[in-house]
């Protein structure tokens, strides 16, 4: 009997059910002859049943609805900028540039203006801060009358320090940061399993006031509203859901000068 | 466009089983998988390939190498202990549990271009061809590395004792 050397392909063939009939009868009658490569191809076939095992409940899983193919299709068709808008804005942009920079300075400077500004500052700041685990405030809540000086002397208006302990956050501190739209107060809680929250809040020029209103950016969520003047903005890595009721609270209690 | 529900719909299962191959973390997975469907959807008209599930498969694989290599330099791996829960949803007897924990243990010590082969060979019943059109890799390199993670991986299971010294574990504490 002349057959074909078989080769390591053909066993891995043979376990992949991959070879012909001929093929894989040759490696057949191969293995029972050579038990020690049998045992060896053995636990191969065994390691390929065990994975498919381990794995397959996985394509068993209903598939999450933000992988459903219908819904990023139509999401694609939304975002996608129609020719005709992008040819509009590059007229805009050549006709800001042919004025001088300074007007693209401005247009620039107007679409961040108000409540996105701000929530934009919020995330920042605790994605600055919140992280820190030497000195996330600069001055801590033993120290609150300096606090507030601080910041009352810094914005020209004396803020509230929002007391979240019934929903079981502390006051760590504050300090104050440098936003675009002059100096902000951040305050920082926590719970005691280490989760923090940052509250902004600073002096509006644009959205005096605004209803509140959620936005995130990645996983750092919040809630952001302007009153009487004054920007508040509560972010944290909570869900929105938990996040809004303390964000009620504290606009309740900056409301009424609790 | 209508024909990418029909063609690449029925893939996603697949796609997410690979993708928890590969990473374990669910969530994880599911990022990888989500980020794979939006760019087959702004691509679709310009593949090249004739084949959809290969070029759908290699799409992910690229996608979670980078993931693999990005999870490597900043040190982070995913704990065995978060798998039994969250990566396999199942409620397992505890024979299954036992053998599904060695043979992802297992898995996990293997280098990520033979898992990779494994996976698509053994799992997605991708012929050898397919494999090599994934991953961009001529057929014998397909046979070699599966040949290689599969006698890894009988050594790794039927040697548990040693496995702790292998290199795979050595890698994971590298920071």
């Amino acid at each position: 009997m002349s057959v074909k050397p078989i080769t390591e392909d053909d066993l891995h063939g043979f376990v992949d059910g991959a070879l012909d009939e001929t093929r894989e009868a040759e490696v057949s009658v191969y293995l029972e002859t050579h038990p020690e490569i049998a045992a060896r191809i053995d636990s191969y076939g065994r390691q390929r049943l065990d994975l498919r095992a381990v794995l397959n409940p996985v394509a068993e899983e209903p598939v999450p609805s933000r992988l459903n193919l219908s819904h990023l299709v139509e999401m694609r068709k939304q975002s996608r900028p129609s020719l005709w808008r992008m040819a509009a804005a590059a007229v805009v942009l050549l006709a800001a540039g042919g004025s001088g920079g300074w007007m693209l300075h401005g247009i620039y400077r107007q679409s961040s203006e108000g409540m996105v500004a701000l929530a934009d500052e919020a995330v920042d700041s605790f994605a600055t801060y919140a992280p820190d685990r030497t000195r996330p405030v600069e001055l801590r809540a033993d120290n609150t009358a300096e606090l507030v000086d601080w910041a009352t002397e810094r914005m020209g208006r004396k803020p509230v320090l929002p007391d979240l302990s019934k929903s079981g956050y502390r006051l760590m501190g504050g300090r104050m940061i440098s936003t675009s739209h002059g100096a902000g107060l951040m305050l920082m809680y926590d719970d005691d399993r280490g989760t923090r929250l940052v509250m902004l809040t600073r002096p509006m020029v644009a959205d005096q006031n605004k209803p509140m209103a959620p936005h995130a950016q990645g996983n750092i969520k919040g809630w952001s509203w302007a009153s009487g003047g004054m920007g508040y903005s509560l972010v944290g890595t909570l869900p929105a859901d938990t996040l809004h009721p303390l964000a009620d609270d504290i606009r309740h209690q900056t409301e009424t000068g609790a | 466009m209508s024909d990418i529900l029909q063609l690449v719909e029925p893939m996603i299962p697949a796609l997410r089983r690979y993708a928890r191959g590969l990473l374990k973390d669910a969530t994880a997975a599911d990022d990888l998988v989500q980020d794979c469907l939006e760019r087959v959807i702004a691509h679709w008209h310009h593949r090249r390939n004739d084949d959809p599930r290969t070029w759908v498969f290699a799409i992910l694989h690229n996608l979670a190498v980078n993931r693999l290599k990005q999870m490597s330099r900043r040190g982070e791996h995913l704990p065995f202990e978060k798998l039994d829960e969250s990566a396999f949803a199942r409620q397992p007897t505890q024979e299954d549990n036992l053998m599904r924990r060695d043979i992802i243990q297992a898995l996990e010590q293997l280098p990520e271009e033979q898992r990779s082969v494994l996976l698509l060979v053994s799992v997605e019943d991708l012929s050898y061809s397919q494999a090599a059109a994934v991953l961009a890799i001529p057929i014998g390199t397909v046979m070699s590395r599966l040949s290689r993670a599969r006698e890894r991986l009988r050594q790794i299971l039927e040697n548990p004792g040693q496995t702790a010294q292998g290199p795979a574990a050595h890698l994971r504490r590298v920071k």
